[in-house]
């Protein structure tokens, strides 16, 4: 499968696992190398196809998660689907050593690089997260001081995906503005009651419309509706806001 | 139309069309036949749950592009774009890549 590349043409490569990780109880994050892999920037994802031996084939796509990199190694993390096709096996029964089909990266229009230097508003909606993470890395990496801000809502506190390296990556000088909000259970004496984004928590864990920040909206398809409108409704100019669905289900598709 | 918002949009049908297109497809632009809307093909609300994919305008609904897969023959439908544009510059590293990344 890999190999055989026509001219930048995004082809299947065979790529290893080399190291997994739980996010969450239900969510993992998996490092593959993929040899002869051209780079990505913050925001592309990849897909991953897996074949059975009867060779019946699924493909779903993942967003990567990991900064740039020029050593072909690349993260992505799989959030569990009850019924999923492939998302079981992502996050149950791939070991390190096995191989995955994958092909990428793809799409150059939910992306964000350090060339950029406007501040950058980002919203994640559960594991709408992904390619959210992948930017502020790439801005940690690069050694960016651009202003950003995170919205993460998030089921519960135990749903939260990078929690430590969120934690540090908010707590420094230049450091990432990171507001959560949760939609079922709140920790313990946590200000805000659980419930869904709102114009209140719009106004209260984004830039101000005046910034005219970038922003990057992400997560399921009901989640990138609303959240967008509320950020349109709070000033937001359409144009600058940039969303990635990841529909109903999480998987997708 | 969209209320059961069982759509997603142009990134998620990338991977299939680069099968077709050299070029990145969801930062190409598209022009609606129907409304005259140009939005970048990212935007587009895709529908992945029929057989192949459909595209639909965000704005007004209209089919943009059909891509089916029969017998291992790709079908592509693009009548429901006036144009579509797309980034001239060869895509060949990731280097170059990089470069091509919305600016400010």
């Amino acid at each position: 499968m890999a190999g055989t590349e026509v001219l930048g043409r995004v082809t299947w490569r065979s790529g290893k696992v080399v190291a997994l990780f739980d996010e969450t109880s239900s969510a993992r994050t998996i490092g593959i190398v993929v040899p002869d892999w051209p780079g990505h920037v913050a925001g592309q994802h990849i897909d991953v196809r897996l074949t059975a031996p009867d060779g019946y084939s699924a493909v779903r796509s993942y967003s990567i998660a990991s900064a740039p990199s020029s050593d072909g190694l690349i993260e992505i993390t799989v959030d569990r689907l009850p019924n999923g096709e492939v998302s079981p096996y992502l996050t149950q029964q791939v070991m390190v050593g096995d191989e995955l089909e994958v092909r990428g990266p793809i799409g150059r229009w939910f992306v964000w690089s350090p060339e950029q230097v406007g501040p950058v508003q980002l919203v994640a909606g559960g594991s709408g997260i992904v390619p959210l993470m992948a930017m502020i890395r790439s801005r940690a990496s690069a050694g960016s001081t651009v202003p950003f801000r995170l919205l993460y809502s998030i089921r519960e506190p135990g749903a939260i995906f990078y929690r430590d390296e969120l934690q540090t990556l908010s707590s420094q000088g230049d450091s990432v503005v990171v507001t959560y909000a949760y939609t079922r259970a709140t920790p313990k004496d946590w200000p805000r009651p659980a419930g869904r984004i709102n114009r209140e928590l719009i106004d209260s864990g984004t830039w101000p419309a005046n910034l005219q920040a970038s922003s990057y909206v992400c997560g399921p398809t009901s989640f990138v509706e609303s959240a967008t409108d509320l950020l349109i409704a709070a000033g937001q100019d359409r144009e600058r806001i940039r969303t990635e669905r990841f529909g109903a289900t999480g998987e997708r598709k | 139309m969209n209320a059961s918002m069982n759509y997603l949009d142009g990134n998620a049908a990338a991977g299939e069309l680069s099968r077709i297109f050299a070029a990145d497809i969801t930062s190409a632009e598209g022009k609606c036949a129907n409304c005259g809307a140009k939005k970048s093909f990212a935007e587009a609300h895709v529908y992945t749950r029929c057989p192949g994919l459909v595209a639909r305008c965000a704005l007004c609904g209209h089919v943009l592009l059909r891509f089916t897969n029969v017998r291992g023959r790709l079908f592509l439908d693009l009548r429901g774009m006036t144009y579509l544009s797309v980034d001239g510059a060869p895509l060949m590293s990731g280097e170059a890549r990089s470069g091509h990344a919305p600016k400010e």
